[in-house]
């Protein structure tokens, strides 16, 4: 494989560009594959990439409906945090937070990730007291939080709303600063370009209608492009878990919503960290290009759609311009949606199934970007050992039935509450 | 912009209305001994299709009643509504 660096780019300028490798083939799938990982998403190419070179397997096969990269990694704002306060869920983030962190050196591909700082603002002092507890819980955990009052609030966001009579005050806020953000496709493509170089085949445009399985054993899966038989096979399908389960006759925690995101037209550089509205759902940074990166509720109904409806989005902004007023003065540039597989307590699964030989990776809400590269290196571990690794132990499948939720929000089992 | 026939009001726009989830779910009955599985699956476990799909909602900024939609996950179109204790087709 070529590596990228500022030599091979000034080589290649010497011949307009033209002969750069592909940075991954497209190769027709093979009869038998050691492993099948369904979704060619952000988690599925990093659960390919892990397998390849954590564990040493390589004939591994991604099958991806449409193309990769086209589904929520391509639809996401960007953010990647890791300030939650249940163990399960604080310590399986900041082990990813060190794989973002290596992240461009490990794949040799920037994916410009910019710890620039997440800031939950909080509107009333029970929130506050809540953030505080919150933030002890994370340092306790050795991730770094900072509670900040309204003065230091402030200095960091000026632009927010600090004037008298605000019906949403701004008290003060719980701060992650080593959060942040990064280039959502060049995770995507930086996973797949080292995947397919260790020997994985990234078949794209074709989609699964069905598996075999015989005496409790996957033994195969069926795609559009014919038959495939595999020892192993992950899903790894966000939104569209349910529909590969109903081929497997399983029922899982999950309902699938649809989550909006917009951007503004770019403006000069203005905020210079992620910030949360405390007092509804509304969070917004400011893209390299300047563009407002924003987002908030789902649409608040089953859907599959992957296009949203105008009044979650004028509810949402309305949120948004309650927080930072100078947003009313913008033009929209972009609305887009995308899929959530929304799990009953908020927290993913990765975990083995009652078939021996199929894993499964899903129910990842609204914080799947982030845990890409964690979810990636545990369900790869998960799959070539056959037996979760401590990182995901707390992401069974069976904790809804054995009472052992991981309830982040405290939210029950309504979904698309927020 | 969703448009839901409220069976005791008329078309009226979704904004008016709370979704209230997967209406084919049936609580198990008070007096019977259930299993843990039988009250997993009640709580937790949602078929959640993509294509048709009963569902509640509650007109809560109208008549204020629980009604049953049916309607379509991906393309949004509603096919029938039901008064909360009307039988389904």
């Amino acid at each position: 494989m070529q590596k990228y660096s500022v030599f091979s780019l000034i080589k290649n300028a010497f011949s307009d560009h033209q002969n750069w490798e592909v940075a991954w083939k497209d190769p027709t799938p093979k009869k038998e594959y050691d492993v099948i990982i369904i979704g060619g998403g952000g988690h599925g190419l990093a659960t390919a990439y892990y397998l390849a070179k954590e564990h040493n397997i390589t004939n591994v096969a991604i099958i991806e409906k449409g193309w990769i990269g086209g589904g929520n990694v391509g639809r996401n704002t960007t953010i990647i945090r890791s300030n939650y306060m249940h163990d399960e869920n604080g310590l399986f983030s900041e082990f990813g937070m060190d794989l973002w962190r290596k992240m461009s050196q490990d794949l040799n591909y920037n994916v410009m990730f910019s710890p620039r700082g997440i800031i939950n603002l909080a509107h009333s002092d029970a929130q506050m007291n809540a953030y505080s507890r919150r933030g002890n819980s994370m340092r306790l955990n050795g991730i770094d939080a900072v509670l900040l009052n309204r003065d230091e609030v402030q200095k960091l966001i000026p632009m927010a709303d600090f004037s008298d009579n605000v019906r949403f005050p701004i008290f003060g806020g719980l701060m992650q600063p080593s959060a942040g953000t990064a280039r959502h496709d060049a995770v995507a493509w930086g996973y797949a370009r080292q995947a397919d170089s260790m020997g994985v085949d990234i078949i794209q445009n074709c989609e699964v209608t069905g598996f075999d399985v015989s005496n409790g054993k996957i033994l195969g899966v069926r795609t559009s492009k014919g038959e495939i038989k595999a020892k192993k096979v992950g899903l790894c399908v966000a939104g569209s878990t349910n529909i590969l389960a109903e081929m497997l006759n399983m029922t899982l925690p999950i309902e699938t919503h649809l989550l909006q995101a917009c951007v503004s037209e770019p403006i000069k550089p203005l905020l210079d960290h992620v910030v949360t509205f405390g007092a509804g759902h509304f969070y917004c940074s400011q893209s390299d290009k300047g563009e407002m990166v924003m987002g908030g509720d789902l649409d608040g109904y089953n859907s599959y759609s992957q296009r949203g409806n105008l009044p979650t989005l004028q509810h949402v902004l309305t949120e948004g311009i309650a927080m930072f007023p100078f947003l009313s003065k913008l033009k929209m540039l972009r609305t887009w949606g995308g899929i959530m597989d929304m799990s009953m307590d908020g927290s993913p699964i990765i975990d083995k199934t009652h078939i021996n030989g199929l894993y499964l990776n899903c129910g990842w809400c609204y914080g799947g970007f982030k845990a890409t590269p964690a979810s990636g290196w545990t369900f790869a571990h998960t799959i070539a050992q056959d037996r979760v690794h401590d990182l995901n132990a707390g992401y069974s499948l069976n904790r809804f039935s054995t009472g052992n939720l991981i309830d982040e929000k405290g939210l029950g089992t309504k979904t698309w509450i927020s | 912009m969703l448009y839901i026939n409220c069976p005791h009001c008329g078309l009226r726009s979704q904004n008016e209305f709370a979704y209230g989830g997967d209406a084919t779910v049936k609580r198990p009955e008070l007096n019977k001994e259930i299993s843990d599985q039988e009250w997993d699956n009640f709580v937790y476990l949602r078929k959640s299709p993509r294509g048709k799909h009963l569902e509640l909602w509650h007109h809560i900024s109208g008549c204020r009643q629980w009604i049953k939609v049916e309607r379509d996950t991906s393309t949004h179109e509603i096919f029938k509504t039901y008064k909360a204790n009307e039988a389904i087709e």
